[in-house]
């Protein structure tokens, strides 16, 4: 039996929105080296929708995996949706994680809702 | 499909397989048994018996087959630890980058009572003679350090500890997993008083090993049951695997002269290559390790990633980083040699066999050079490093 389900490969060999979006208005960076995973998430969001979202990883198989569809999950969606984004949806839509590795998919949550909070700040706009 | 983790498991040897089957086919009487099939499986075990002992040069009834070298470690120490308690002395020295089998059971002897000193094994991953001497005290039982080390394959100098541990009148172990079949072990002439070694890490099969002995130091039964293995090791004996250690251990004995030549002939190769890759650092000493051994670490990628883009190039190798762990932790041999926990994620083993070619170390050159650039190209990690913010490490 593989270690990670076919999903999961497929975001991890082929991630989407992997880079850097130049003009983000909110930025969410969480995790450390010392633990070995770390990601970064780029938003632009107009209009209350997440125009564009792009991340950055340094991590496992199952982290990329992670940070590639929690992206696929937010992008065009209306904030408030991304706001409800959970690492069990991202998770299931990976067609599961190891027990061991469910962290990096509470990484990806994490990842967001950093961003989520640095694009408030920024501009002062409230998530409904 | 490029085999580069030979330090993990090797591919049985033809010949150990064709001694295996045989032995299954023909003697597969119970050598405890007195009648004709019973007593040719005796013959065949006693046999394996002396091949085995004269490859490390030491007297059959000094050998006791084992389950492999996690029992053997066990073994070897537990019956240390037995004796030194009889006369008193709970004092065990070892080093910080031993295998689990051997750590494991050191913890588990500090929860008993016994004392237990993990000697530093510094930058290039050796322990000094002089440190075994420093740390002996009169309550010392037992020195045990390995003879290679299984992730970086760095060589501790056996014969100079096995030297001191006489002159103190301390038993020496040494887990000698990586080393038997690949290096020249003599018990004799480096001081060797017991050794641990595993069969499929020399082209034998798994769940195969011995532990040697040497004469009059009782050792203590993991395993309690029948007379097996002179009472040492209960349980009917794993004939065919310990035919088949047998006939792997002469062929790789045979062999370690070439095999040796060749195999780190293409390791320096594979080294020089990959330290061409910015930002990296060889693990352990260059000129004091393994033939087949080849350890880096990469700043800013992780290292469970590169062995998974690896493994679709078709090149199958290992990594000391917490994911592939299971735990949170890389490495305790990279943290022992100084390496931090972020660049010790990022780390590769390969461990070449005699079967690898030039071409293959050449495009596995190739291949990590590409799948590091790769993971370096979106990790934040070693974007902030190229902005200046932050310092490399390496």
């Amino acid at each position: 039996m593989a270690l990670y389900s076919e999903k999961v490969m497929d975001h991890f060999r082929n991630p989407r929105n992997v880079g850097v979006i130049e003009d983000a208005n909110g930025i969410g960076q969480v995790g450390n080296a010392k633990c070995g995973d770390i990601m970064k998430m780029y938003l632009k969001i107009e209009d209350d929708i997440v125009k564009d979202v792009k991340f950055e990883t340094f991590g496992c198989g199952s982290a990329i995996a992670s940070s590639s569809m929690a992206t696929e999950l937010i992008k065009g969606k209306p904030v408030a949706d991304a706001m409800k984004l959970t690492n069990k949806a991202v998770a299931e839509a990976l067609d599961g994680l190891p027990a061991y590795k469910m962290h990096c998919s509470v990484l990806a949550e994490e990842a967001i809702q950093s961003a989520l909070e640095d694009y408030q700040k920024r501009t002062g706009n409230k998530i409904e | 499909m490029i085999y580069a983790d030979n330090a993990a498991t090797t591919k049985m040897s033809e010949a150990a397989i064709d001694t295996m089957v045989k032995t299954m086919n023909e003697t597969f009487g119970n050598p405890s048994s007195l009648y004709e099939v019973g007593q040719k499986a005796k013959e065949v075990l006693e046999q394996a018996r002396a091949d085995v002992a004269a490859v490390i040069g030491a007297d059959p009834r000094e050998i006791t087959f084992t389950s492999g070298g996690s029992e053997a470690d066990n073994q070897a120490i537990r019956s240390a630890a037995a004796l030194g308690a009889k006369k008193g002395k709970k004092h065990i020295i070892s080093s910080a980058f031993e295998h689990h089998a051997v750590l494991h059971t050191l913890e588990r002897l500090r929860q008993e009572g016994f004392e237990i000193t993990l000697l530093d094994v510094h930058e290039n991953g050796i322990v000094l003679p002089e440190q075994v001497e420093e740390a002996i005290t009169d309550n010392t039982c037992l020195v045990t350090i390995m003879t290679a080390n299984n992730e970086i394959g760095t060589i501790q100098p056996v014969r100079e500890i096995g030297e001191i541990c006489r002159k103190h009148g301390v038993l020496f172990h040494t887990d000698a997993v990586q080393a038997v079949g690949h290096i020249p072990i003599d018990v004799k002439k480096d001081n060797i008083d017991m050794l641990s070694a595993s069969a499929h890490k020399f082209h034998g099969p798994k769940g195969v090993g011995f532990l040697f002995a040497k004469k009059g130091i009782r050792l203590t039964n993991l395993i309690e049951g029948g007379a097996q293995e002179n009472g040492k090791r209960a349980g009917t004996e794993n004939v065919p695997g310990i035919a088949a250690m047998a006939t792997a251990i002469r062929e790789a004995d045979s062999r370690m002269e070439a095999y040796a030549a060749e195999v780190s002939r293409k390791r320096d190769r594979l080294i020089r290559g990959l330290r061409e890759i910015p930002h990296c650092a060889l693990n352990g000493d260059e000129r004091c390790r393994l033939p087949g051994n080849v350890n880096f670490c990469f700043e800013g990628i992780e290292g469970e990633s590169l062995l998974l883009l690896l493994d679709d190039k078709g090149i199958q190798a290992s990594s000391g980083s917490a994911c592939t762990s299971g735990s949170l932790d890389p490495s305790h041999v990279l943290l022992a040699i100084g390496r931090v926990h972020d660049v010790a994620h990022g780390s590769l083993r390969l461990s070449l066999g005699e079967d690898i070619t030039d071409e293959d170390v050449e495009y596995m050159i190739g291949a990590v050079k590409e799948v590091v650039e790769y993971l370096r190209s979106f990790s934040p990690v070693w974007r902030d490093l190229m902005a200046g913010k932050g310092e490399f490490i390496l």
